[in-house]
């Protein structure tokens, strides 16, 4: 099983997760606001581009949701509106009940934006 | 400024959420998920579910009433301006569909300082209106220049 997905968040994504999920932090949506705080740019959601880590692991393992057990991420590097992210990951571990343990990465740009991202899944 | 610690093993109030489909729908756009069993009920009654059912990380999304209180709860003295989202963890256990109600429990599990950074830790546990457990997060905080 391997983890691959890419997807470019577009200048507005930042504001649609927001009204999706209810965070209106301005650091994320006014590119004014995120630059007088010393952000180059306003910069995506943490928990977004987790969801892209959820999706990329559901995916591999055929696509149902149910199948995804546990994520546990670690943010690091800031995401950006506009650019590629590239989510990969491989098996860890194969464990006797017939769950696996994926290893997976966030990319955009040369930085790891996630790291140590480590996924549980049930696959059948 | 040292870290304050007695916040630590502090429970907040429940949160009920009522999970809908449109709201499910928007989510789900948002994050760029394409499976028809995020819009279609027809779709999802067709892959075993009671109805729509929400991506798993929509767990954010039912959880954000219970666990943002707890955030900015003064005596747990968070300093936003350098605070970052360090980690997250998610278990899920039962499929959250549209239509279920959602009570979610914030709870503070650690306050420690390393390295002159502060790491806030809370835990949410949110079970369904039959008190089954769904998912359970961990949420970790990190605050530069603490001491």
């Amino acid at each position: 099983m391997k983890v691959e997905l890419k997807v470019t968040p577009d200048k507005y994504l930042p504001h649609r997760y927001a009204g999706a999920s209810g965070d209106f932090n301005p650091i994320h949506i006014d590119v004014d606001f995120a630059k007088q705080v010393g952000l180059p740019s306003n910069i995506l959601h943490g928990l977004y581009t987790m969801a892209q880590v959820a999706r990329a692991n559901v995916n591999a393992a055929g696509g149902d949701p149910r199948s995804l057990k546990r994520l546990s991420v670690q943010f690091r590097g800031m995401g950006f509106p506009e650019q590629e992210i590239t989510v990969t990951g491989s098996v860890k571990e194969e464990r006797e009940d017939g769950r696996v343990i994926v290893e997976t990465q966030a990319e955009q740009g040369g930085n790891r934006i996630i790291r140590n991202a480590e996924a549980e899944l049930e696959t059948s | 400024m040292a870290v304050n610690a007695e916040a630590t093993g502090k429970t907040y109030p429940p949160f009920e959420y009522e999970v809908g489909k449109e709201k499910i729908r928007e989510y789900a756009h948002a994050v760029g998920e394409d499976n028809p069993i995020y819009f279609d009920r027809g779709a999802a009654t067709e892959a075993d579910f009671r109805d729509i059912p929400a991506p798993p990380m929509f767990a954010v999304v039912y959880s954000a009433g219970s666990f943002a209180p707890a955030l900015f709860d003064p005596e747990v003295g968070i300093n936003f301006a350098m605070m970052v989202h360090g980690s997250q963890e998610f278990e899920w256990s039962e499929p959250v569909c549209s239509g279920d109600v959602i009570s979610t429990v914030t709870s503070v599990k650690d306050i420690s300082e390393k390295g002159g950074m502060g790491f806030y830790v809370f835990e949410t546990v949110s079970t369904n209106q039959d008190g089954a457990e769904v998912v359970r997060g961990t949420w970790t905080n990190i605050v530069r220049g603490v001491s």
